[in-house]
């Protein structure tokens, strides 16, 4: 159904997937302070990637994608969460409990949020584009 | 002991690749841990006998106060016996008897974790520990029974079996619960050492009938007795182990651990006493109606279950001492038959009785074995089963309520099992000797080995019922279902009273009731009209109901329109919500009108958009209006400075309308529109609805039923979860697991589309592929 191959939607995409992805990562990154979060990150690279699809077709994203297939990010995701927990075990407390570590030299604070948060980042991502490039191909496949 | 219990299942799930290392030893290995099982159990038995009962506590989920909390007393350690000892027999057993069966790991998995459930249920000291040991033997049972599952009369029987046992088993748990609720404490050890009397307790007769089903369709009582001669559709170890001497005694195992805190009431009584004497006499006089050995069986099984729970019932000393005896007697001579019948089977390719004859030159020691074991049923001396059978006419004399009753119906079924006993012991072995499909010679060691010593054990224990600390073991289990300290001590010999006058006319009668079998049988045959409506038409005709009347809600309700779908969700939704905000609490209006230029733009866009969307005739046009609306919104979380929740508005929404865009634009254009009466009702549930939401939104915001927990995570955001964004630190810290299961919903969600259409995609290549097959077939059929 997606005519791809216009001029402008093409241009658009190229450049504007790349500074939508980076943009995902940065509202990933800073989402425990500032506006943002894995989810809506996972949502603005969907949106990226999303878009793309829509300027190059399927199997063009595909090839962007180099190869990893969205379920396999949906699996990822799921794995960051669930070892996201697992650390409090080894501390003695409550499943679950955040766990905090400053790393010393760029002063980043690495956490088990952080980790689960990037776990809903995939899951996010992978289910939504999933679900776009399954509708995309049956479209493609069917006359 | 909660470890090795768990390695059981353990066990079972490795079987298959144990199978594979030792092929047909592998029984033999397997046995290995009933084994252990039991001598672990037998090393426990003095500390038992000596010290009493025995907690091994192991907490599990310890803030629901559940725990996998072990319970040792007499009554558990004869159970736990039973189950280990005869499992190991029935193991090394089933290694003859399915030499060679290409799907034998199948059987020791299912096999091996039932072991493992039932010394669970019979371990158990939690009440849900407790139940879920009770399911995973329905379960396993199922699979069992179920085991040809290439033949429909399995599966039905297992299906049949496991439904019978599983409704009771909620029954079951709801009793549990409110013995939990009753007593204040989840488990049976605390329950046992309670002041308080529970038969006073104002729970007391729903929490007994809801147990008493739940142990009566376990245990196979009248009317629910139909589903255990089906399940010898089973292979013969299974029949042998599960549906004579563990599972179905289950049922039995429960009312005896009750029977200290709950029996004893004018309700137990008559309900147990009736109802064991109905089942003791059902379960022995439709026996005799069947040739096939296994049958014949099973219904004296469900004689034998009838006699304990009317023993328990009767509740008197004698009663406890008969109870124990007879519980261990039946298991010991009822498995022992159970493998020879399998053994019959095995060696001469039928079943039926009356083709066999004339085996016992072919299967000297079988025949013996036999004989041994059905002397022990008939209640001959100088075997167990004497001893067990005159204490059970004893108690039954000694009944304070329906003596008569009880004395007849013991006489009645004495007299019939004493038949049975002769059929299956004389029948096969001795008479004319008969062709049978395979020529019969005497059977693998390993499959002689568990009946021989369990008769041999009838036989010893007849002899010297004090050998081997069957005495103290037997004080101990008598003293947990009496609850109060009760010595036993058997003898074969308790004088000439009414009891032994008793025993020699049934065995008079029952000799001759075997030599006109025959005859009997066909004047049996008459009464076939009359047993077409029993218990188990009963049940067919429930399963056929249900099955009718869920074709007929989902026709009404799935049937797979998406707007009846909406419609009726939409007028439950109206339903619940609106009864409890007009009804239960007061509408509140509160309203002040202080609204903003800007404000009233927003809103008055988004009317417009929903107004589109109504009235709009292509879907979409319909599409786009909705997300004119679901930006608005997000603008709206913008303008009252919540940004989180804007970005995220915005960016689900279009994905939503990308979503939306793709699928729909691949239905065709409506085909009809709806009536204008179709209209009306739709326009009046949508705007019922968006009213009641209106309500319901004023009323929320104005009501303050608790203390909102919003200040505690402003406060605490930083300090505790070092995070300022307190959307974010909600989502992966607060509430974190409530986040992970959502991302599980999400990725479950993701998979089905994509299954969906992709699976949906494959079917059609599939059915092609088929068709085009069947069109190559077809001039060879023809």
């Amino acid at each position: 159904m997606v005519k791809s191959g216009t001029i402008i939607l093409n241009t658009a995409a190229r450049f504007l997937m790349p500074l939508q992805l980076m943009f995902s990562i940065f509202l990933l990154l800073r989402g425990h302070d500032e506006p943002g979060g894995g989810f809506i990150a996972g949502l603005v690279a969907a949106g990226a990637f999303t878009l793309y699809l829509f300027a190059f077709g399927v199997s063009s994203t595909k090839d962007v994608l180099r190869m990893v297939d969205p379920r396999d990010l949906i699996g990822v995701g799921l794995l960051l969460g669930m070892i996201s927990v697992v650390p409090a075990w080894f501390m003695g407390q409550p499943f679950l409990t955040a766990q905090w570590w400053t790393i010393p030299v760029i002063d980043f604070k690495a956490s088990t949020p952080l980790i689960f948060d990037i776990g809903v980042y995939f899951a996010v991502l992978g289910s939504v584009m999933g679900m776009v490039m399954a509708l995309m191909e049956v479209d493609k496949d069917e006359p | 002991m909660q470890f090795a219990l768990i390695m059981g299942f353990v066990l079972a799930v490795s079987s298959p690749l144990l199978n594979r290392w030792f092929g047909e030893r592998t029984s033999l290995v397997l046995a290995l841990f009933p084994a252990l099982m039991a001598a672990w159990l037998l090393s426990q038995a003095p500390v038992v006998i000596n010290e009493g009962p025995q907690l091994l506590e192991w907490s599990w989920v310890p803030s629901l106060g559940i725990s996998l909390s072990f319970l040792l007393d007499g009554l558990s350690l004869l159970f736990g016996l039973l189950i280990t000892v005869i499992g190991t027999f029935v193991l090394i057993y089933a290694g003859g008897y399915l030499k060679g069966h290409t799907d034998i790991a199948r059987f020791h998995l299912a096999l091996l974790a039932f072991m493992a459930s039932m010394l669970g249920l019979v371990l158990a000291d939690g009440l849900l520990t407790l139940f879920v040991f009770w399911e995973l033997t329905s379960i396993t049972s199922y699979l069992l029974i179920g085991f040809n599952h290439t033949d429909i009369e399995a599966r039905k029987s297992a299906r049949q079996g496991l439904f019978v046992t599983v409704a009771g088993g909620l029954a079951l748990m709801a009793g549990l619960v409110l013995l939990g609720v009753a007593s204040g404490s989840w488990s049976l050890y605390e329950i046992g050492q309670m002041e308080s009397d529970l038969r006073e307790h104002s729970l007391y007769t729903p929490m007994l009938i809801c147990l008493l089903l739940g142990a009566f369709t376990k245990s196979a009582q009248f009317p629910f007795h139909f589903w255990l001669p089906n399940a010898m559709a089973a292979p013969t170890p299974v029949s042998a182990y599960l549906h004579s001497a563990t599972m179905v005694k289950a049922g039995i195992y429960l009312l005896a651990r009750l029977q200290p805190e709950l029996g004893g009431t004018a309700l137990w009584v008559g309900i147990l006493s009736v109802i064991g004497a109905i089942t003791m006499l059902t379960g022995a006089f439709l026996a005799i109606h069947h040739t096939n050995i296994k049958k014949l069986l099973a219904y004296s099984t469900i004689m034998a279950l009838g006699t304990l729970t009317m023993l328990l019932g009767i509740g008197s000393e004698y009663a406890m001492t008969a109870f124990v005896t007879f519980l261990l007697a039946h298991s010991m001579y009822k498995g022992a038959l159970f493998m020879v019948a399998g053994i019959l089977d095995h060696e001469t390719g039928t079943k039926d009785v009356t083709a066999m004859g004339g085996l016992k030159s072919a299967m000297p020691i079988t025949a013996v074995i036999a004989c041994v074991a059905a002397l022990s049923l008939a209640g001959m001396p100088p075997l167990f089963g004497f001893i067990a059978k005159e204490l059970m006419l004893e108690a039954a004399l000694g009944a304070e309520r329906f003596k008569l009753l009880l004395v007849v119906f013991a006489f009645l079924a004495a007299i019939l099992t004493i038949g049975v006993a002769a059929i299956i012991a004389l029948r096969p072995f001795y008479g004319r000797q008969l062709e049978t499909p395979k020529t019969p010679h005497e059977a693998p060691l390993s499959m002689l080995i568990g009946p021989g010593i369990l008769a041999f054990g009838s036989l010893v224990l007849g002899l010297a019922p004090a050998m081997l600390g069957a005495d103290a073991l037997l004080t101990s289990a008598a003293t947990a279902v009496a609850g109060e300290p009760l010595p036993v001590s058997l003898s074969l010999w308790y004088g000439i009273n009414m009891a032994l006058i008793m025993s020699i006319v049934s065995v008079g009668l029952g000799f001759l009731l075997f030599k006109r079998w025959d005859g009997a049988r066909s004047k049996l045959a008459m009464l076939a009209p009359v047993m077409r409506h029993g218990p188990e038409a009963g049940y067919e005709g429930l399963m056929n109901g249900i099955v009718r009347f869920s074709e007929w809600q989902t026709r009404l309700l799935q049937n797979g329109y998406m707007r009846n779908y909406i419609l009726v969700m939409l007028v439950v939704l109206i339903a619940l919500i609106g009864n409890s905000i007009l009804v239960r609490h007061a509408p509140q209006l509160a309203l002040t009108l202080d609204v903003r230029f800007h404000e009233v733009i927003v809103v008055g866009t988004m009317v417009m958009g929903a107004l589109f969307a109504t009235i709009s005739r292509s879907r979409l046009g319909a599409v786009v209006s909705v997300g004119i609306m679901g930006f608005s919104i997000a603008l709206i979380f913008i303008l009252f400075s919540a940004p989180d929740l804007g970005i995220t508005q915005l960016l689900v929404e279009t994905l939503t309308v990308i979503l939306l865009v793709l699928v729909l634009f691949r239905l065709p254009r409506f085909s009809n529109l709806s009536t204008s009466l179709e209209r009306i009702r739709d326009g009046a549930v949508a705007a019922t609805m968006g009213i009641l939401i209106f309500l319901l939104i004023m009323t929320a915001w104005s009501i303050d039923q608790f203390e909102p927990i919003s200040a505690y995570m402003v406060e605490n955001s930083a300090p505790l979860a070092y995070g300022r964004n307190i959307v974010n630190v909600i989502l992966v810290d607060y509430r974190a697991l409530d986040t992970l299961g959502e991302m599980f919903v999400l990725a479950l969600a993701a998979i089905g589309v994509i299954a969906m259409l992709k699976l949906r995609h494959n079917t059609d290549e599939s059915k092609a592929e088929e068709s085009g097959k069947a069109s190559v077939k077809e001039p060879y059929d023809g």
